[in-house]
């Protein structure tokens, strides 16, 4: 009994080189439209949003075209004074999410002492919970997404002491799954963009030990589709962000080599917007700055010329952690 | 239908904020702190009209009736503004209001975005706040008969079965989402979640769900996820990957049978594999058979990842000769 494969199928007219430029415009004119209501209503994810704009464009060796200073002060007025955490824009709660983005961005400018640092550890830290997990906000959900977030926005600050890292990689530990992969929380599916936050977890804090290294590797091999791309679960489509997801994992479990790069690189291509600039999840649909950055990163692990060396476990350039001097765990 | 209420909403006139004369007294407080729009949404004059307002009582922290009939307008238009549902449990609180009904309203609004974080994160409050979870089993099932793999609802399933202890008739249930797509991968983890979370995998458990899983397989051969659960029950057979009988002997059936699923085949080298890491029976022929299943792997069966056979093949190669230490670090590109 043969079932079609869940899949697309790429058209002969597709992009097949990488539209640099466009993507470049792209981003640039999303942070310059003069269309103040588009703004407005984005506001509940702006912190993040800004910090797969500037890391795309960054990795399109394109920074110095938004180099703001409002862009700074925009980012400090976001910080809460009371609990130290970071939100979406003014008027918002702060939440883990973008308290990362906004330390991710500064990192990458080297603007990092314009935030009050302790406040940032002192938000981190009063998240994780008594069984090592980390909470996204004060509401308390829980979720593997946040532990990567904590320490990912600790050990960019130099400041893991400041947390119980131990009972933190149990908690991940726990997440483990029968298929080597990793869900949300214990026993939860494995989930390709959750295994990437385990994983990048487990790789800054040096405890990649832990992983079935060939089982999950394998696990992962087998998101790649006929059509080249990368799905996040058995029987799913594929999806550009799911192709960084799983291609960075599999970069930190020293494995990449076990999918077919060409295919790949085939695929994100197909979902470049020729007109517009831009890549989008699939092939046809309308790009935006989420996809297009773990497009172009995912691309830049394959190897591709034109493209920054990006970190996998930071997803940002790897001239900015080399800087920072930070050596987060990839297996050879 | 049970959606009425909403759609009466958007059906009647919309009255702008600043029009209505019992708002008057607020002060709306326009978006004014930049201009760099990051990702493009359709823009409403209304989505700026209800926001405006929003900010304006989120400022003074007005905690009303009209307040949290503002939330929801302001929730309707952009569900994953987090800080809205934020605002609008504050509100609820404040206001003692009655929880069954705000179960009833976030019902309705997860129906309508099941893909969003905050109003699954309200839902579990909400239940927290009743302390009862006697309607989570229906409502996530009514969600997960539009799609079938939402990980937002198993992920709510699974939190309310384990904090109210809601496992009886769940197996039966997972059968059923089974044998209308076997290939569902969140019904065969929640088959694992099930047993590992009542029974465990005791001997005879072990050996029904290892009977179970094989007849699925007869039914779709080049099914991964039944192939992966198959993998995770043999985790907790204490001989190991190789030594099931009745494991051992499907799969060389299957195989003789002229069936050559690549997850078949991959299961039939990891089980070779075991043989030669364990000496036990004859390693040479346990090599080379798996050597061979790898290549055929990688030349027919599954040559999108080639790459992965051939280290496999290769580590094959390297066991049981006095050399495995240096296979991992060989073939790292
Ligand atoms: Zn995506």
């Amino acid at each position: 009994m043969a079932t079609p494969i869940k899949d697309v199928v790429l058209d002969e007219n597709r992009p097949k080189t990488l539209l640099a430029e466009k993507h470049a415009d792209f981003i640039i004119k999303l942070f310059h439209s003069e269309d103040n209501y588009e703004f407005a209503i984005t506001d509940y994810l702006r912190m993040s949003g800004m910090y797969w704009g500037l890391t795309a464009l960054d990795l399109l060796h394109k920074r110095d075209k938004l180099l703001r200073v409002d862009l700074f002060d925009f980012i400090k007025s976001c910080q809460d004074p009371e609990s130290g955490g970071i939100s979406a824009s003014l008027n918002h709660d702060p939440h883990l999410l973008h308290t990362l983005s906004a330390v991710q961005i500064l990192c990458m400018y080297d603007k990092i002492d314009i935030l009050d640092i302790e406040g940032v550890v002192k938000y981190v830290a009063s998240l994780q919970q008594p069984d090592g997990s980390f909470s996204g906000d004060k509401w308390g959900e829980i979720d593997t997404r946040f532990s990567f977030c904590a320490v990912a926005t600790l050990s960019l600050l130099k400041r893991m002491d400041s947390i119980d890292v131990d009972k933190a990689v149990k908690f991940i530990e726990t997440c483990k799954n029968f298929d080597g992969g990793f869900g949300s929380r214990p026993l939860s599916e494995s989930h390709a963009g959750l295994i990437y936050c385990c994983l990048g977890f487990l790789s800054i804090t040096n405890r990649l030990d832990i992983v079935d290294r060939d089982t999950l590797a394998w696990w992962l091999c087998e998101r790649q589709l006929p059509s080249g791309g990368l799905n996040g679960r058995p029987e799913k489509l594929p999806d550009v962000c799911y192709s960084w997801w799983v291609l960075s994992s599999l970069k930190l479990l020293g494995r990449l080599h076990w999918i077919s790069s060409t295919d790949l690189e085939n695929f994100i291509m197909a979902c470049q917007d020729g007109e517009t600039g831009g890549i989008s999840d699939r092939p046809g649909d309308v790009a935006d700055p989420y996809h297009t950055l773990f497009g172009l990163a995912a691309l830049s692990l394959l190897g591709y010329s034109n493209i920054k060396m990006v970190n996998p476990t930071y997803c940002m350039p790897q001239e900015v952690i080399d800087r920072l001097g930070l050596k987060p765990q990839v297996l050879a | 239908m049970s959606d009425s209420s909403d759609e009466e909403i958007s059906q009647q006139k919309w009255v702008f904020y600043k029009d209505r004369p019992d708002w008057k007294d607020v002060e709306p407080i326009p978006q004014d702190d930049g201009e760099e729009p990051v990702v493009t949404i359709a823009y409403s004059k209304e989505f700026t009209d209800v926001y405006d307002y929003f900010r304006g009582i989120l400022k003074t922290q007005e905690k009303s009736e009209r307040a949290l009939q503002l939330t929801k307008d302001a929730a309707n238009l952009n569900p994953a503004n987090y800080t809205v549902w934020q605002y609008r449990r504050d509100i609820i609180k404040a206001l003692k209001k009655d929880l069954r009904e705000e179960l009833e309203y976030i019902r309705q609004t997860i129906r309508k975005h099941s893909k969003n974080y905050q109003v699954w994160h309200h839902r579990k409050v909400l239940v927290e706040w009743l302390n009862d979870g006697s309607e989570e089993l229906e409502f996530t099932k009514s969600i997960l008969e539009t799609d079938d793999k939402n990980y937002h609802a198993w992920q709510h399933r699974q939190w309310a079965m384990k904090t109210f202890k809601l496992y009886e008739g769940e197996l039966d249930y997972v059968d059923s989402l089974l044998q209308t797509d076997i290939r569902n991968n969140s019904a065969w983890n929640q088959r694992y979640f099930v047993v590992n979370n009542t029974t465990g995998f005791t001997d005879v458990v072990l050996s029904n769900e290892i009977d179970y899983t094989l007849n699925k397989i007869n039914i779709a051969k080049e099914n991964e996820s039944a192939w992966n659960y198959l993998r995770g029950l043999l985790l907790h057979d204490k001989e190991g990957l190789s030594k099931n009988q009745k494991v051992v002997k499907f799969c060389e059936d299957l195989y003789n049978s002229g069936n050559r699923s690549a997850f078949l085949l991959a299961l039939l080298v990891d089980m070779c594999d075991e043989e030669i890491t364990q000496g036990s029976g004859d390693v040479l022929l346990a090599r080379q058979k798996g050597i061979d299943l790898c290549k055929e792997l990688a030349s027919n069966y599954d040559t999108i990842r080639c790459k992965y056979w051939e280290y496999m093949a290769n580590t094959l190669e390297k066991k049981g000769t006095g050399t495995d230490e240096a296979c991992t670090s060989s073939t790292a590109n």
